[in-house]
């Protein structure tokens, strides 16, 4: 009897196993295809078809590490999407702490109502946006795409923290304001350390969405802040498009989320659901 | 959680408010101005009244970008919510394995969009991509800057493999939330792999199934960077969908007033989509205790 179900257990593993192991060579096929031509030269992409490169090249990757107008578009992509960290951070910790913590007159209107942003279509956005900066002579810089993401990014940011903000018993807060705690001194000493990793998770979040981000970022610069997506547009040459650098452009994108995807993996779900799982 | 009732908490929410007002409402108030106004240039407008919104009414165009969006939306839906459910249930439940898998799985989600079309449109191409090539060599005609089903097929699997992770996720957590001592019932019960995923696990995931489907359909209805770098919304108009059509009538031909009327429509649509989702979702979090 235990040996039938002992094998039926392990059939079973391995029914679950072919599974995910067709499940994510769908996944890594396109990316590894992406990587591999990036690794090759152009005459190789070209002119014969191979499954991994024969002439292993790093040209593509120097090219980009060493040219200014391409890798001042990751500069800009960084600078923007550091900006629109810090700013949708700074105005959500308050916020989110008021939504979790305290009801007042229009807080369940106001909430549904920094949702919407989130829901906001970017292209609606996009014209108003392109003639609101340029009024104001913000047109092309950093500043201008950071508060344009903003649209996004702050509902999500005071979303996800309030999720987080709700584990943090109540008591906590009546104790220390009882020690004599003012509240600037109780949000910063006391409730932002407990809070560090709902921070943290919500960091990576707006660093995300920010970064994918294109139409927006590219209908509101043209040369000083243009980011590394509208860059990659540029491969497009006399010669034809050079395969090998937009391969290499493209892996260098998916970077900073490899780099940190293992830190966040329990998390991802949670972000991406406006932290309602 | 009971809270106080605090109005002072409205100086913490402040900085959130001039903020969003200053991205969202000046700008959609600008809209809401270009859709009842006409110029003839010179920064002259006059009083249109709602000309725009009953020619766009009229408009096959519009009409047509949203038939497609439709029915992209309701495709990706049909294939992305079944196949993330049932990649779900595959997933191993702890330990090394399920850290791997949930990496890689997450990994197409933190792909800048654009790359997410750049990867398919190489992996697509006959001369130098992976799938065209095998496709061609197999003898099948599959050419997506051409044919129309080619394109559709195109867009629809690279949506698929952008977004079918975040469903597998959304679900798999709640999965993780179901104790032991259900399975074990229902091992008592005998009951059949079926029957367990139709009594115990289905129940338990319609919250976040929910959620899963309103931000799939949502952001597909939203789409744009992925089906512009691919096929630029070709051939012919095939796959221009919403989004896609705005862009070209606002920034492509500056024709302002029928631009900002559909926008508004456009907005409208998600903004009634919205309270849906709100109100699930807080039924939800009351059903749960929260």
């Amino acid at each position: 009897m235990s040996v039938s179900v002992q094998k039926r257990g392990g059939f079973r593993i391995k029914g679950n196993a072919i599974v995910m192991g067709l499940y994510l060579l769908f996944l890594l096929l396109p990316i590894y295809w992406l990587l591999t031509m990036s690794l090759k030269t152009n005459t190789e992409i070209l002119n014969t078809f191979t499954l991994w490169p024969r002439d292993l090249t790093f040209d593509n990757y120097l090219t980009i590490l060493t040219d200014a107008s391409w890798y001042t578009g990751y500069l800009n992509s960084m600078a923007y999407v550091v900006i629109n960290m810090v700013i949708s951070l700074a105005v959500a910790l308050p916020a989110a702490y008021a939504f979790s913590r305290y009801t007042f007159l229009g807080d369940k209107h106001l909430f549904f109502w920094l949702l919407t942003n989130r829901m906001a279509p970017p292209a609606v956005f996009a014209l108003p946006f392109f003639q609101l900066y340029s009024s104001v002579g913000l047109f092309d810089t950093h500043i201008a795409v950071a508060l344009a993401h903003c649209l996004f990014n702050v509902p999500l940011a005071v979303w996800i923290l309030e999720g987080f903000m709700r584990g943090v018993p109540k008591e906590i807060d009546e104790t220390a304001y009882i020690d004599g705690y003012s509240f600037p001194r109780f949000f910063i000493r006391i409730f932002t350390p407990l809070v560090a990793s709902g921070i943290g998770v919500t960091a990576f979040f707006l660093f995300m969405f920010s970064w994918v981000e294109l139409l927006l970022s590219r209908t509101l610069t043209s040369v000083d802040a243009k980011p590394i997506a509208a860059t990659m547009t540029r491969t497009v040459g006399a010669a034809g498009i050079d395969w090998g650098v937009l391969a290499a452009a493209g892996v260098l994108t998916i970077v900073p989320g490899a780099l940190v995807i293992y830190f966040v993996r329990n998390y991802i779900a949670k972000g991406f659901a406006l932290g309602r799982v | 959680m009971n809270k106080t009732v605090n109005q002072k908490a409205w100086f913490l929410i402040l900085p959130v408010l001039v903020l969003v007002a200053f991205s969202a409402v000046i700008p959609l108030m600008t809209v809401v101005n270009y859709s009842v106004q006409d110029t003839f240039g010179n920064n002259q407008f006059f009083w249109a009244g709602i000309d725009w919104f009953r020619e766009m009414m009229d408009s096959e165009r519009m009409w047509d970008a949203l038939g497609r969006q439709i029915a992209f939306s309701a495709i990706i839906l049909a294939i992305e919510i079944p196949l993330g459910i049932f990649v779900a249930l595959n997933m191993p439940k702890r330990g090394f394995w399920a850290s791997f898998c949930l990496v890689l799985m997450s990994l197409p989600l933190l792909i800048p969009w654009n790359v997410v079309g750049t990867i398919w449109q190489i992996f697509g191409r006959v001369d130098i991509g992976l799938l065209g090539y095998t496709l061609d060599a197999m003898g099948i005609d599959y050419n997506y800057t051409q044919n129309f089903y080619a394109a559709w097929i195109t867009v629809i699997v690279m949506d698929v493999w952008h977004w079918t992770s975040l469903v597998a996720l959304l679900a798999y957590a709640g999965l993780q939330s179901i104790p032991d001592a259900y399975y074990q019932a229902a091992k008592i019960d005998q009951a059949s792999r079926w029957a367990v995923f139709r009594f115990i696990e289905l129940p338990k995931i319609t919250g976040v199934l929910m959620i899963a489907i309103l931000l799939r359909f949502m952001d597909s209805f939203m789409i744009y960077t992925e089906p512009f770098v691919v096929t630029g919304g070709g051939p012919g108009n095939s796959t221009t969908f919403l989004s896609i059509d705005l862009v070209k009538m606002a920034l492509g031909q500056f024709d302002l007033g029928p631009a900002a009327a559909f926008s508004i429509m456009y907005y409208l649509v998600i903004l009634l989509i919205s309270y849906v989702f709100y109100t699930v979702m807080t039924n939800l979090d009351k059903r749960d205790g929260h």
